[in-house]
């Protein structure tokens, strides 16, 4: 298994939130939009900016470094996407590392609106409510879960039910419609 | 420095990683394998970055997460004894080990309510790396316990047979909690350097949580007495040396091979 680089993270403090699209005048302009075509394997709709993976192109000591974070501690499309990143700067002749940087935690409300409607649009419910404001404490009291209602993908209703709270990857749960009865993914809230 | 207490939380999940992974194609439903296959994923994860971090400290030019994990023998490794055992009650020499989903649940939540604690306390470790890999670790390990306490209430408050095989795996388990709150010479280093956490004052908080779901799933609390196990020293059951038979045998039989 190969090992990824880690980012100096206390060197640099990487922004937390969703990530925009650049303006022109941002200097690594022309960076981020050669990393727009660059998409999650696993959610091939998706790009690496709108799911809140990619954090930072920035000028270092040792030249110029592009910033990944994981979602899940094991996501197996990590390497591959530090992989596809490095390949499309190379085909750009773009000269850049790419390093993996853990702190602060990726959260799924990093992912921008725009990667709710690509979700929705590719069958998989995107995460509802904010999972950062109760992460960690809530479970400790075990109190009642929230009562939120997830949207079918497909008809819209919202009279689901969970299937399993583990589905086909980390990041998602197992749901069915009760309308139009066809399972879904789930991308969790995390 | 505490490489000593970083091996023994990335042991930890990589142990029980590999127990977890063993219901692979024999979970009692589909989504249920499916959960103990994302749980064994999430662990193989916490125990990769933990060891990364390990090589990068040691900065040897030869420790890797690989070395790490298949070339190390029992006695180097430093996870809980709790977390290596069989999924199965005690055994009679001779016997077969089969799987009882009810010591794996019960495992599974005794393990992720202490974990969930520790990685909120890590969180803020003076260790950079270490707080950062518990922050992530932190939402992974509280998924879990919601799995694994629901199964405990689920099955206690279930059927006469799901209760008493509840109980039963309750009463096996509980003993060896008492290595959770142990004192050790890698504990206390780390957490002195400020790097560690200190599990002693975790123990209320743990046994809040321990009470509340024996409490809703309408079991008795079984005495955490007696034996107190050591693994966590490198001192361990007879198991672990089948768990890495298996984890190992294929790295060693094809020494430095790439996919």
């Amino acid at each position: 298994m190969p090992s990824v680089t880690q980012a100096s993270s206390h060197v640099f403090a990487l922004p937390v939130g969703p990530l925009l699209r650049r303006s022109p005048q941002d200097p690594h302009y022309r960076v981020w939009e050669l990393l727009e075509t660059v998409f999650d394997p696993e959610l091939p709709v998706v790009n690496l900016r709108d799911m809140g993976i990619l954090r930072a192109v920035r000028d270092t000591a040792q030249g110029l470094e592009v910033v990944l974070t994981p979602t899940y501690s094991a996501c197996p499309a990590l390497n591959q996407m530090v992989d596809d990143v490095a390949a499309a700067l190379a085909r750009a002749g773009v000269a850049a590392r790419v390093s993996v940087c853990l702190a602060p935690a990726w959260s799924t409300d990093w992912m921008t609106p725009h990667a709710h409607e690509q979700l929705r649009a590719f069958g998989i419910a995107p995460p509802q409510g904010c999972a950062t404001a109760q992460s960690g404490h809530s479970v400790l009291q075990f109190a009642p879960k929230p009562d939120v209602a997830v949207v079918c993908p497909r008809c819209g209703s919202a009279h689901t039910t969970c299937v399993s709270p583990f589905g086909s990857t980390a990041c998602k749960a197992l749901y069915r419609c009760l309308d139009c009865a066809e399972p879904f993914d789930y991308f969790k809230p995390y | 420095m505490h490489i000593d207490y970083l091996l023994h939380l990335g042991d930890n999940a990589l142990i029980l990683g590999q127990r977890n992974a063993q219901w692979c194609g024999y979970g009692p439903a589909l989504e249920e394998d499916l959960a103990l296959a994302n749980n064994s994923l999430d662990l193989l994860g916490q125990a990769r970055l933990l060891y990364q971090h390990v090589a990068q400290l040691k900065n040897d030019g030869k420790t890797s997460e690989d070395l790490l994990a298949y070339w190390r023998d029992v006695p180097d490794f430093r996870n809980y004894t709790m977390l290596e055992l069989p999924h199965c009650l005690a055994l009679h020499p001779g016997a077969v080990a089969e799987r009882d989903f009810a010591v794996t649940i019960g495992r599974n939540f005794l393990y992720s309510a202490l974990m969930v604690l520790v990685w909120q306390a890590l969180a803020t470790s003076r260790d950079a790396q270490l707080a950062a890999i518990a922050a992530k670790s932190l939402k992974e390990a509280s998924y879990h316990l919601e799995h694994a306490r629901d199964w405990v209430v689920r099955l206690g408050d279930g059927t006469d047979a799901s209760h008493m095989r509840m109980q039963a795996a309750l009463a096996h388990l509980m003993p060896y909690t008492q290595e959770f709150f142990s004192a050790s010479p890698m504990e206390t280093a780390a957490a002195q350097a400020g790097v560690g956490a200190d599990t002693s004052l975790l123990k209320t908080q743990w046994d809040g949580l321990v009470d509340d779901t024996v409490r809703a799933a309408t079991l008795q609390r079984p005495a955490s007495a007696g034996f107190v196990s050591t693994g966590k020293l490198g001192v361990h059951s007879e198991h672990l040396g089948y768990v890495l038979a298996e984890m190992q045998c294929l790295a060693r039989a094809h020494p430095q091979a790439v996919w």
